[in-house]
C-alpha cells in the first residue's frame, strides 16, 4: 500500500490548464492551419496541387487549402518552388461548417458556439457515442487520450458513454465503409433527439487518403448531418478538445491572435468573425 | 514426404525477379510449403493469389525459415478449384479464406471456408460461395452454406457482440458459444473497416501510396511505412542513408513504446487498477509526444519516407530526447511494478486465456502474443533490416502464455527499447536523411519484413513492365493474431473477454486492409 502512495506521489498531478491560462505551445515541427500567400504564386503553376494526396487545394478564389481534405503532409510545402505555403502551430481548426473548412489561413473563423437552445441543451453535459467507420485507429487514440488524466474531458461534463441510448451525439471517424454504412446509421437513429454530430478527421469529413475508393462513402456528409467538423491525420487532441468546447460556448471566443515563437511558421490573426480581415504576417 | 528445396531464397527487402520464382506443380508447392514449416521451423509469411488470365490464379507461398532469416518464395497455379493446403499446412487457414474471397478460387475441404472481410470477387463472374452477381453483400452475413460455428445442446447460447463496442474502438463482431458464464468458443468476424487499400496500391507508387501506407493500421504508422520504404527502396536499388535509418528505427521503438504503455494501461484498467491504467494513459502520450517533437505529428506520420526521412534529429532534439525518454522509462516502469507487486491484479492476470506454444505454432500465431508463448521470434534479430543490424535489441520472451505473458513481454520490451534509445538516440551516424530513388526494378517481388509493435508487418511487392506495383500484398501482424484470442477464449469466462482482448489488442483495419 506504502508503494501505492509512494508511486501515486512520484508521478504527479499532469493534468493540463487547458482551457484556462495560455495557449499551450506545441512542438515547432507540429502542423496546423496551413497558410497560403497566394500572392507568390505564379499564375497556372500546380506545382502544390501535383503532388497533394488528397487534392487538398483550391484555386477558386485565390490558393486556399482544404482542411477537410488535407492530410497536414506538407508534401506542398516542399513542392512549392515560390514558398508560398507554410503549416503553423495553430491547433485551433475546428469549423461548424465544411465551408469554412478551406482557408489560405488568413481570417480563419474559430468554430463558434452554437445557438442558445442547443447550448442550454449540450453545453454542461454532453455525451457522445463513438463510432468508428473505417477509422485506422489513429483519430480513436487521440480521441480516447482525452478521457486520460491530462485532458480529464470529464472536467468539463463531456463524456464517452457506450450506449447510444445514453447519447446527446455521436462523434464519427473514418471515411464511412461500406460495410460499416448500416451500422452507423443505426446507431445515430438509437440516440434520442435532439442530437448532434462530430465529424473528427479528414477520412470523416472528406473521405481523406481514401477518398474516391469504392469501398467507402468519403466521410459523413450525405449521410449524416454534421455539426463540428475537425480536421487533421489525425487531429491533435487539443484540436478536438478545443473544437469542442469552443462549439459548446465553454470556451469565449477572444479572437486573440496566436503566438507563434517561430516566425517562420507564423500566419495571420485569427479571427472569431468571418467579417474582421486581418492582415497576415508573411514571413 | 521429401524435402523439396526448390523455392528460391532472398533476404529481407533483396527483391528477386519473378522469373526467378518456381512455379511448381500443386503437390509440391504443398510438399515443400509443409515440410519448411515443419522441419526448418517455419513461418509462413504470406499466401496470396494473383491473377493469371481469366480461369487461373497463381498462388505465392512466402515463407520464413527459422533461424537462419532466409525468405523463399515459391509459386503454383490453381484453377477454380484446388484441395486446401490448410489440411497440411495450418497456418495456411486464414490466407486461403483471403484468396478465396479476393478471386473466386475454392480450396475444397478447407475446414472452415467462410469470407473474412466481405467485398465483391474481384474475379469477374467468380464467387467461391456463389453468390448472385451484383447481390447486396453484407458484412458478417454469412453466404449460404456457410454459418457461425455452433454448438448445440440444453442450455446453450449464444453472445453477439459489436461491430459497435461499449468504447472508443474500430468495428468487428464477436459470437460467443456459452454455457453459463463458460466460453467453449470464439468466432470473430471482420471486414467493417475495409477499405480497399491493397487494390488502389496497384499502378503504383504515386502521391498516395505513403499516407495508404501510413493509414493501414493507424498504430503502427511507422511500421508500415517503414516496411513500404525499405521494400521500394530495394526494388529501386537504394540504400536510405544511415543517418535515415537509424531515426527511423528510433521511430519505430517510440511506436512500440507508446502502444506497449498504453496496453499496460488498458489492462490494469480491465482489471479495475486505476493507479496503472491513468499513469500509463498519460506516459503512452509523453512517447507520442516525443515521436511529434521529431516530425510534429504523434503517430509519425510524414517521417518516414521513401528514400529516408522527412526530418533529421539535430543535437539538441536529440538531447531533449533522451531526457524524455528517460523520464518516461523510470515512469512507466512504476506504473507497471505497481501491476506485478499487487495480488489482485496478478490473480486476474495469471492462468488467463492461455494460449500453449504448439497452438501458437500450430496457427501461426506470431510476435508479442508469440513471445508471451515462449515463441522466440523477432523481425528485428531473424531478418534484420535498416539499422537493426548494427544496434541490436535483445529478444523478449516469457513461457506461459497467459495474460500475465503478454502483459509481462510488453513490460521487458519497454525496459529494452528505452535502453535501445537512451544509448542510441543521443549519437546518429553523421550524414544526409534522405535520397532519390530512381526507377524501380522491372518484373521483380520483393519481401520485407519490419518487427512493428505487434509482430512482424510483411509487404510483399510485384512489380510489372513499367517498374510500377502490379500487385501489393499487406500482411499486418494482426492478420495472423486475431485466431490466437480466438483459442485464448476456449474454456474461460465470458468475463474474461475484455482482459484476454486487450491482451492481444489487434488492429481491425490491419486486418481489413
Amino acid at each position: 500500500m506504502l508503494s501505492v502512495i509512494r508511486e501515486r506521489w512520484r508521478q504527479g498531478h499532469r493534468t493540463i490548464a487547458y482551457p484556462a491560462g495560455d495557449l499551450p505551445v506545441l512542438p515547432d515541427r507540429y502542423r496546423g492551419l496551413p497558410c497560403v500567400d497566394g500572392a507568390k504564386c505564379p499564375s497556372e503553376c500546380r506545382a502544390c496541387a501535383d503532388v497533394c494526396p488528397t487534392d487538398a487545394l483550391r484555386f477558386d478564389a485565390g490558393v486556399r487549402i482544404d482542411m477537410g481534405r488535407c492530410l497536414f503532409c506538407t508534401d506542398c510545402t516542399s513542392a512549392c518552388p515560390e514558398g508560398a505555403i507554410a503549416f503553423t502551430r495553430e491547433f485551433r481548426t475546428a469549423a461548424r461548417t465544411r465551408d469554412a473548412l478551406v482557408t489560405d489561413g488568413a481570417a480563419f473563423p474559430l468554430a463558434r458556439a452554437v445557438d442558445a437552445k442547443s447550448r442550454r441543451l449540450f453545453g454542461r453535459s454532453l455525451q457522445l457515442r463513438q463510432v468508428s467507420a473505417g477509422g485506422c485507429n489513429a483519430c480513436e487514440a487521440d480521441i480516447n487520450v482525452l478521457a486520460t488524466p491530462v485532458f480529464d474531458l470529464g472536467r468539463f461534463g463531456i463524456k464517452v458513454v457506450a450506449s447510444p441510448r445514453h447519447a446527446d451525439g455521436i462523434i464519427v471517424t473514418g471515411p464511412v465503409t461500406a460495410n460499416m454504412r448500416l451500422a452507423l446509421e443505426k446507431t445515430y437513429a438509437a440516440i434520442p433527439d435532439p442530437k448532434c454530430v462530430i465529424a473528427v478527421g479528414a477520412c470523416a469529413i472528406s473521405g481523406g487518403p481514401f477518398a474516391g475508393h469504392d469501398e467507402q462513402h468519403g466521410g459523413c456528409e450525405g449521410i449524416l448531418p454534421v455539426d463540428l467538423h475537425i480536421p487533421g491525420c489525425p487531429p491533435h487532441p487539443l484540436t478536438i478538445l478545443d473544437g469542442i468546447l469552443r462549439w459548446l460556448g465553454r470556451i469565449e471566443s477572444s479572437g486573440a491572435p496566436t503566438i507563434d515563437r517561430d516566425s517562420n511558421h507564423s500566419c495571420g490573426t485569427l479571427s472569431t468573425d468571418t467579417h474582421a480581415i486581418s492582415t497576415p504576417y508573411r514571413p | 514426404m521429401t524435402v523439396i528445396t526448390d523455392c528460391v531464397k532472398t533476404f529481407n527487402s533483396k527483391p528477386v525477379r519473378q522469373a526467378d520464382v518456381p512455379v511448381v506443380r500443386f503437390d509440391d508447392f504443398r510438399d515443400a510449403l509443409a515440410s519448411t514449416l515443419a522441419s526448418r521451423d517455419g513461418e509462413l509469411l504470406a499466401l496470396f493469389g494473383v491473377p493469371r488470365g481469366p480461369q487461373t490464379v497463381r498462388v505465392y507461398g512466402v515463407t520464413l525459415e527459422g533461424m537462419t532469416g532466409a525468405i523463399g518464395l515459391m509459386a503454383t497455379d490453381v484453377g477454380e478449384r484446388y484441395p486446401a493446403l490448410t489440411r497440411d499446412v495450418s497456418q495456411a487457414h486464414w490466407f486461403e479464406r483471403e484468396i478465396a474471397e479476393q478471386w473466386g478460387v475454392v480450396p475444397e475441404n478447407h475446414p472452415w471456408l467462410k469470407p473474412i472481410r466481405f467485398h465483391r470477387s474481384y474475379s469477374s463472374g467468380r464467387d467461391a460461395w456463389n453468390r448472385v452477381v451484383g447481390g447486396a453483400i453484407l458484412p458478417c452475413v454469412m453466404p449460404e452454406g456457410t454459418d457461425y460455428f455452433k454448438i448445440r445442446g440444453d442450455e446453450i447460447h449464444e453472445v453477439a457482440v459489436g461491430p459497435v463496442h461499449a468504447g472508443v474502438i474500430e468495428p468487428g463482431h464477436f459470437r460467443f458459444q456459452c454455457h453459463g458464464e463458460h466460453v467453449f468458443t470464439l468466432e470473430i468476424e471482420f471486414g467493417y473497416q475495409h477499405r480497399g487499400i491493397e487494390r488502389r496500391l496497384i499502378g503504383g507508387p504515386d502521391k498516395r501510396t505513403l499516407p495508404l501506407m501510413e493509414t493501414l493500421a493507424g498504430d503502427t504508422s511507422i511500421g508500415h511505412a517503414t516496411a513500404y520504404c525499405q521494400l521500394i527502396e530495394g526494388l529501386g536499388r537504394v540504400v536510405a542513408p544511415l543517418r535515415a535509418q537509424a531515426i527511423r528505427a528510433a521511430a519505430l521503438e517510440l511506436e512500440r513504446l507508446a502502444n506497449h504503455t498504453g496496453d499496460l494501461g488498458a489492462l490494469a484498467g480491465d482489471v479495475g487498477y486505476l493507479p496503472t491504467l491513468s499513469y500509463c494513459g498519460r506516459i503512452r502520450g509523453d512517447f507520442l509526444n516525443a515521436t511529434a517533437l521529431v516530425c510534429g505529428n504523434r503517430f509519425g506520420r510524414g517521417l518516414v519516407r521513401p528514400g529516408g526521412v522527412g526530418f533529421d534529429i539535430d543535437e539538441p532534439m536529440a538531447a531533449e530526447l533522451r531526457g524524455r525518454v528517460e523520464a518516461a522509462h523510470r515512469d512507466v516502469t512504476g506504473a507497471a511494478n505497481l501491476l506485478w507487486s499487487t495480488s489482485s491484479v496478478m490473480a486476474r492476470f495469471e492462468g488467463t486465456g492461455t494460449v500453449p506454444l504448439a497452438t501458437i505454432r500450430a496457427l501461426g500465431v506470431t510476435g508479442t502474443a508469440g513471445r508471451a508463448s515462449g515463441h522466440d521470434r523477432d523481425a528485428r534479430r531473424d531478418t534484420p533490416s535498416g539499422y537493426h543490424r548494427y544496434a541490436q535489441i535483445p529478444v523478449s520472451t516469457w513461457h506461459t502464455g497467459d495474460v500475465f505473458a503478454r502483459a509481462y513481454v510488453r513490460h521487458l520490451e519497454i525496459q529494452r527499447s528505452c535502453e535501445y534509445l537512451i544509448e542510441n538516440a543521443p549519437q546518429l551516424p553523421a550524414g544526409d536523411v534522405r535520397r532519390d530513388i530512381g526507377p524501380l526494378m522491372v518484373d521483380a517481388i520483393g519481401v520485407s519484413l519490419i518487427e512493428g509493435w505487434r509482430g512482424p508487418v510483411c509487404h510483399v511487392a510485384m512489380t510489372g513492365a513499367e517498374g510500377t506495383f502490379s500487385h501489393y500484398k499487406v500482411v499486418d501482424p494482426s492478420f495472423r493474431n486475431w485466431i490466437g484470442l480466438a483459442m485464448a477464449l476456449r474454456d474461460q469466462p465470458i468475463s474474461d473477454f475484455p482482459l484476454c482482448n486487450k491482451s492481444f489488442n489487434l488492429s481491425y483495419c490491419g486486418h481489413d486492409l
